[in-house]
């Protein structure tokens, strides 16, 4: 069974701490992470960019390209893909590919755009 | 990480929303300031107990506000205080607050309080300094110690300027757009000042600078989450962090400027490159140009090339015409000289500061440019003079040992050669 895990925490905060206690924090993940991809448990995963660097395309009767996160709070996350483009251009291209269908079926929602800022391919899952 | 450590983290993140809600309940710096203080006090013995609340904002807004009332009383009735338990039921009035404190709420909360610091009659260090101690939160001795001035003097500079703003009267309803405009213009070329005044060398110990440079990134990225659709705001966020991202190559081990040819571009900071590259594409996505945008689409051009050599001066060039009509200026027509003698040579280059002879008479930049064209065109005697004229200008000791080093080179190799080109005196640094 494939599972998500999603992060979580308030951004400022911690983006207010000093970096080399993030630098820590990320030395003291990264055996448990390398673990985890050793026992074919973890794949990709990956930190986002702050919010500020977030675009998201809202869709429904229309859509429209709003800079920033997505801030709603009536709708909940249902999935996410991870994809490589050459600019942020070609990023909003594809968002509006991936909307084609949804807005045939008659759909509303978000996509958010969030530039990924470290990645790592992790282990082959089982 | 231990539970003072995450306190503080969030009581730093918290503070300019925090102060600027309490600024507009009592419409005074100073009680709003002290009204925090008393809530972040609180906050410490409460929180470690009771875990953090939801949202550490709306908590320290309203405990600041009930403290700070409860002191007003106090000194009107001479009454006992009130028990500590008056912010047992904080739980549902918090989440009240929160409510009605959202993004629209406070953002031009937090921007008045910005404002308020940028008050024309103020000198620009004085704007940074209150900023840094308003809205930052930094004590007297960090902010003194960044300006290399006494904690006394700071002090006094600090109060000096606080009964200044405090006489100036900005207004407290909701700003209009082109009033909201205004603000946000003076407050980012305050944080852009902020940026240079750690990000220039001149003067002192560069290392106790570098705070100045990371505090100007973090109101900048507080201004744009409450402003997110502001091409010009996500400009100066991409060009502090594409200039920031150079700190670590920026200084060699005795302290002398590397200038941007020479730098190992490894030790740019990678994440803070693509981060300021994003924020660039996605400005320039509302073609809506202004100053900081352009400046940031320079600094990505350099930032995007793995060697000097690969840099697209043509692009650059092409970047600073737009600035030449945007905001023209002298100096912006220096640095597109700086493009202009890549693109197409040094004749090219020198024919386009001819005419600024005069109004840059005085400009280090200038004669060290000027100098660096004519060095190329085996102009050595009149290259000579430009070098002297420009280290008689330098402000810093590594400013005249830039230019020596050309000096020395001319002499040592006498007759004309293809040199180090005239991105040898660049200012981007």
């Amino acid at each position: 069974m494939l599972y998500a895990i999603l992060c979580y925490s308030d951004e400022v905060a911690t983006r207010a701490k000093p970096k080399a206690q993030d630098d820590a924090l990320l030395a003291d993940l990264e055996p448990v992470q390398r673990q985890l991809c050793d026992e074919g448990k973890l794949g990709p995963h990956l930190r986002l960019m702050p919010t500020t660097a977030a675009t998201t395309l809202r869709y429904g009767k229309e859509t429209v390209v709003l800079d920033g996160p997505f801030a709603e709070t009536k709708e909940q996350l249902l999935g996410f893909y991870v994809i490589e483009c050459a600019n942020f251009d070609e990023a909003i291209e594809v968002g509006q590919r991936l909307l084609g269908p949804r807005i045939a079926h008659g759909g509303a929602g978000a996509l958010e755009i969030r530039p990924v800022a470290m990645s790592w391919t992790g282990g082959s899952l089982k | 990480m231990n539970d003072i450590g995450w306190i503080d983290a969030a009581l730093t993140a918290a503070r300019p929303q925090a102060v600027a809600a309490l600024l507009r309940y009592f419409r005074d710096l100073d009680t709003a300031e002290e009204a925090f203080q008393e809530a972040c006090l609180r906050a410490l013995k409460h929180w470690p107990l009771n875990g953090p609340p939801r949202d550490p904002a709306a908590w320290l807004i309203l405990v600041g506000r009930n403290v700070a009332l409860d002191h007003v009383r106090r000194r009107s009735r001479q009454e006992a205080l009130p028990p500590d338990d008056v912010i047992s039921d904080l739980e549902d009035a918090e989440a009240n607050v929160a409510e009605r404190l959202d993004n629209a709420h406070y953002r031009d909360d937090v921007l008045r309080l910005l404002f308020i610091c940028c008050h024309p009659e103020l000198p620009a260090t004085q704007q940074i300094a209150l900023a840094l101690r308003i809205v930052s939160g930094l004590y007297v001795k960090e902010i003194a110690r960044a300006f290399l001035v006494s904690e006394a003097a700071m002090e006094q500079r600090i109060t000096r300027a606080k009964r200044r703003v405090g006489a100036a009267d900005v207004p407290f309803e909701t700003p209009g757009a082109p009033e909201r405009a205004q603000r946000l213009a003076a407050v980012a070329a305050m944080l852009y000042l902020l940026f240079n005044e750690g990000y220039s060398a001149s003067g002192g110990d560069v290392h106790v600078r570098v705070p100045l440079c990371e505090e100007a990134i973090r109101l900048a990225r507080l201004l744009l989450r409450l402003f997110p659709a502001e091409p010009e705001i996500m400009g100066l966020l991409a060009l502090l962090l594409l200039q920031h991202a150079r700190a670590p190559a920026r200084l060699d081990s005795e302290g002398a400027i590397v200038l941007l040819d020479d730098q190992d571009r490894s030790l740019w900071d990678r994440e803070m490159i693509d981060e300021g590259l994003a924020l660039v594409e996605k400005a320039l996505r509302h073609r809506r140009p202004g100053p900081y945008q352009i400046q940031a689409a320079i600094a990505a051009v350099h930032a995007r090339a793995p060697r000097p050599e690969q840099t697209d001066w043509a692009e650059i060039d092409r970047q600073y015409a737009i600035l030449e009509t945007l905001q023209p200026s002298p100096v912006v027509t220096l640095n597109r000289a700086v493009a202009v003698s890549k693109v197409q040579g040094p004749v090219a280059a020198l024919e386009m500061i001819e005419g600024l002879a005069q109004p840059l008479a005085g400009y280090f930049h200038f004669h060290g440019l000027k100098g660096a064209l004519l060095m190329q065109l085996g102009r050595d005697a009149e290259a000579r003079d430009a070098f002297n004229r420009a280290i008689a200008l330098a402000h810093t000791p590594a400013e005249a040992a830039h230019i020596r080093l050309h000096l020395d080179r001319m002499q040592r190799e006498g007759k004309p050669r293809s040199t180090k080109k005239a991105s040898a005196h660049q200012r981007q640094g």
